[in-house]
């Protein structure tokens, strides 16, 4: 989640006071709601696209947003179902050991540069991909332990993994593993990231200015959507355009007055003001791991489970969420409801105060004069550095653990302070979630490999997650994720909190933005009134 | 003359080299790691410790500062440590757009100032002339972001005149130099307004109405010239101090610029780029007061360019 600059949280207000007699006029709604209209340009805003365009290399949620249109991916992911469908290949192998993948190309797609989608340019893209490293960190992510890539024949791409890649067929359908032309492989990773390449998606890019806007004009010639999606041919729009509007009063104002069409990135307090006048709010939980504690077992507060637990049971989730939007829902497992496999367990971490100061009182955590539970000299309170935009939620969250005598201080950081404290044992408990659809969201945040150090005093978690990773098979891969969902509740390691949730907020005139599974936004079908 | 010059001229090299030092001491000393940030695996201290060897960062602080000074004359500033983008580069996108947007507000300034300055001064009605003077206080004392947001509530979101982001079109630069410009505007009517007032009421003046100069002869023909060098020695402050509103107004009105990158340097610490904008910030400051310097026996030919007012 991109970081917001909101330097007049309260003039904000008195600016969208003032504007709504201005506005009013601008959105009246003329033609049909439901044939969708060729043609026409859609403004889309976007808070930071940090200067970069390029699918591969992007992972903030924002730069994505502006970059997957210009691509298209091997596979889909249904949005509906969470199952893989054909897009770029008609159909794929996997073989038993979730080793070898073997992709079909369908015939017909080709790069903005007019060059065919073959299985020779998907190889120089997975060679291109692994060659730039942690540059294109999602992609060095799904690709890890790719050994070969080899093009038994024109059409069809065979990747073999050194271990099993349970989760690569999704991994597959995502824009960090989105085609670009064999020649645009070729190019510099600065010149890249400034646009310079010929992808395989529906939209073309124009014109780009890193911070300012990009221009993507619908490929008339686009003729391969995944079945699902409703638009089947060429985009409705001739043009789509990405504007960078970082102050979220102006990206409000901007949106009000029709000067912007549709944005993702309107605050919960503000989207009142647009559902009241005929906006569409189109919301959806993002996929992947929950916001919630993550949990270092060697801090003070996070040694003792019974501490672990306490905290789990001290969180009244409902409260939490009724400061985000309406349609948010709180967290009912370490995986959010979107994610595919995803089951709710939210009766493992119900609301309890009783239960919570229970548990402490018993494993001898007495409370201080001050109200801070102590024992041995040691007092539950620790700091907690956060730089996502959930101030509201931490500082209730404060108060609840209050209630069972933890003192949580909390500290607004920048990602980049935050990142230089990873590791180094200091902090008890750290605020995350991770975005992906598929339950292997998981391993990058917690598993074995993950950024962040835990210190877990026993690998089962890792066991457990890396099994996800490893099956294929939906039904066995569900046994997996229930099992390390359970373990990691059970051990206390991760305690959810609530889902982050994506909201599309569009013009009553703009119609057809919808979400990919993974909560990104999708463009494919959408059109506007003209 | 030249060795006045010349004298300037070093002096402006050492307010630069002052500057980039004073920068360069204080980020250095700041707590902050940027290899750290860049998402360096932390965990493993061969690889902060290669990356750190790799962007020379661990040698003596001396030896990095002069290397750091001896780039910086070259205008090497080196690379990010997130990306590993040259930060010249970085500079050479984003300051053309900051320059435009504070040489526009420069001129609207300058009119602004002429304009308010002269009217609250010339008329001859008593409570006009105080109900003008009233004006640039008023507008030195507004926020720079209240005054852009006022300005994009009536005029783009209201009127729709101007567009609130960058379109990359002039209209989309208005608004922006407007929120720049009426602040600094306002300094400038206030300086030429008292200026003015002193011109006005000296011996010369006295004279020219003795020999039935009208009131405009007096004012555009006599007074205005020598009410002008104040004002005009105040402009490299000024865009000095609209550089620093740039951070606030680039943010505001969606423009890409040094504002802007100074806003993403900080946060990311990427110290080598808030180095470059300070340094690039000192180098405005002194070329335009160098510039200011060459113009002022222009205007006012008692001034001859040996630092001594001739005779």
């Amino acid at each position: 989640m991109a970081s917001r600059i909101r330097i007049v949280p309260m003039l904000a207000a008195a600016v969208l006071a003032l504007t709504g007699c201005a506005a009013s006029t601008t959105t009246t709604s003329s033609g049909d709601a439901t044939t969708p209209q060729t043609g026409g340009t859609l403004v889309y805003g976007l808070p930071d696209d940090l200067g970069c365009i390029d699918p591969q290399q992007v992972s903030s949620n924002d730069a994505i947003v502006m970059s997957k249109p210009l691509v298209a991916s091997l596979t889909w992911q249904n949005p509906d179902t969470g199952e893989i469908e054909p897009w770029l290949a008609s159909s794929w192998e996997i073989n038993d050991e979730s080793t070898e993948f073997t992709f079909h190309l369908a015939d017909g797609a080709s790069y903005s540069d007019g060059t065919p989608v073959d299985a020779a340019s998907v190889k120089a893209n997975f060679d291109s991909i692994l060659e730039m490293g942690a540059v294109a960190v999602l992609g060095a992510r799904y690709t890890t332990g790719l050994e070969s890539v080899e093009t038994p024949d024109d059409m069809t791409v065979q990747l073999t993994f050194a271990s099993p890649r349970g989760d690569f067929l999704q991994a597959s359908a995502s824009q960090a593993l989105g085609m670009i032309s064999t020649e645009s492989t070729k190019k510099s990773q600065a010149d890249r990231c400034a646009g310079d390449f010929a992808g395989s998606g529906p939209f073309a890019l124009d014109r780009y200015e890193p911070d300012t806007i990009a221009v993507l004009k619908g490929r008339k010639d686009y003729a391969w959507a995944p079945p699902s999606v409703e638009n089947q041919g060429a985009p409705y729009l001739d043009e789509l355009r990405f504007a960078v509007i970082p102050e979220s009063s102006t990206l409000t104002g901007t949106l009000l007055s029709n000067q912007i069409q549709a944005s993702n990135n309107i605050s919960a307090r503000d989207q009142e003001i647009f559902s009241e006048r005929g906006f569409e709010l189109n919301n959806r939980a993002n996929p992947g791991q929950v916001y919630g504690f993550l949990v270092n077992f060697d801090s003070t507060v996070g040694k003792d489970p019974a501490v672990r637990q306490a905290l789990m049971h001290a969180i009244d989730r409902d409260a939490v969420n009724s400061l985000l939007t309406p349609n948010d829902r709180p967290a009912t497992s370490v995986l959010s409801d979107t994610t595919p496999l995803y089951n709710d367990v939210s009766d493992e971490f119900a609301y309890d105060v009783d239960l919570a100061n229970q548990l402490l009182d018993e494993a001898g955590w007495e409370l201080g004069a001050d109200g801070v539970r102590e024992k041995d000299g040691e007092r539950l309170s620790f700091t907690l550095d956060y730089w996502q935009p959930t101030g509201d939620a931490l500082q209730l969250i404060q108060q609840q653990f209050k209630d069972i005598g933890v003192d949580m201080q909390l500290k607004q950081t920048t990602v980049a302070q935050q990142t230089g404290t990873i590791g180094d044992g200091s902090r008890a408990l750290w605020w995350v979630n991770s975005t992906r659809a598929d339950p292997s969201a998981m391993s990058s945040l917690i598993g074995p490999n993950a950024l962040f150090n835990e210190n877990r005093p026993d690998t089962s978690i890792d066991e457990a997650l890396q099994r996800i990773d490893e099956i294929s098979d939906p039904e066995q891969r569900q046994e997996a994720v229930d099992e390390a969902v359970a373990l990691i509740l059970e051990q206390g390691a991760v305690i959810p909190v609530m889902q982050l949730s994506t909201t599309i907020v569009s013009s009553p005139t703009t119609h057809g933005i919808t979400f990919d599974a993974s909560s990104r936004v999708d463009f494919a079908s959408a059109w506007t009134e003209q | 003359m030249a060795t006045y010059l010349l004298r300037r001229i070093g002096f402006g090299v050492l307010i630069i080299w002052a500057a980039f030092t004073a920068a360069w001491l204080i980020l250095f000393f700041l707590p902050g790691d940027a290899v750290a940030a860049a998402g360096v695996d932390t965990s493993d201290p061969a690889a902060l410790e290669a990356r750190r060897e790799a962007l020379g960062l661990n040698r003596p602080w001396y030896v990095q500062y002069v290397a750091a000074l001896f780039g910086a004359v070259r205008g090497d500033f080196g690379v990010t440590v997130g990306t590993g983008e040259p930060v010249s580069q970085i500079i050479a996108r984003s300051l053309p757009n900051t320059l435009e947007l504070v040489g526009v507000a420069l001129v609207f300034a300058l009119i602004i100032g002429l304009v308010v300055g002269i009217a609250s001064v010339y008329p001859r009605a008593a409570w006009l002339r105080g109900l003008l003077s009233a004006l640039p206080p008023i507008a030195i004392s507004l926020p720079s972001f209240w005054l852009g947001l006022l300005l994009l509530q009536a005029f783009s979101f209201g009127l729709g005149w101007f567009p609130a982001y960058n379109t990359g079109t002039f209209a989309s630069i208005v608004l922006p130099a407007l929120s720049l410009a009426i602040t600094t505007g306002a300094y400038l009517a206030q300086v030429l307004a008292s200026s003015l007032r002193i011109e006005m009421a000296s011996a010369y003046a006295e004279q020219v109405r003795a020999k039935g100069a009208t009131r405009p002869r007096i004012v555009f023909g006599h007074a205005l010239r020598g009410a002008a060098l104040p004002s005009l020695n105040m402009v490299g402050i000024l865009v000095a101090g609209m550089l620093g509103g740039t951070v606030v107004t680039e943010t505001v009105f969606s423009r890409n610029g040094l504002g802007r990158e100074l806003i993403g340097a900080v946060e990311s610490s990427e110290i080598s780029v808030v180095l470059a904008i300070v340094t690039i910030a000192a180098l405005v400051f002194v070329v335009i007061n160098l510039l200011v310097d060459f113009v002022t026996p222009l205007i006012d030919r008692r001034i001859a360019l040996t630092g001594k007012v001739a005779a």
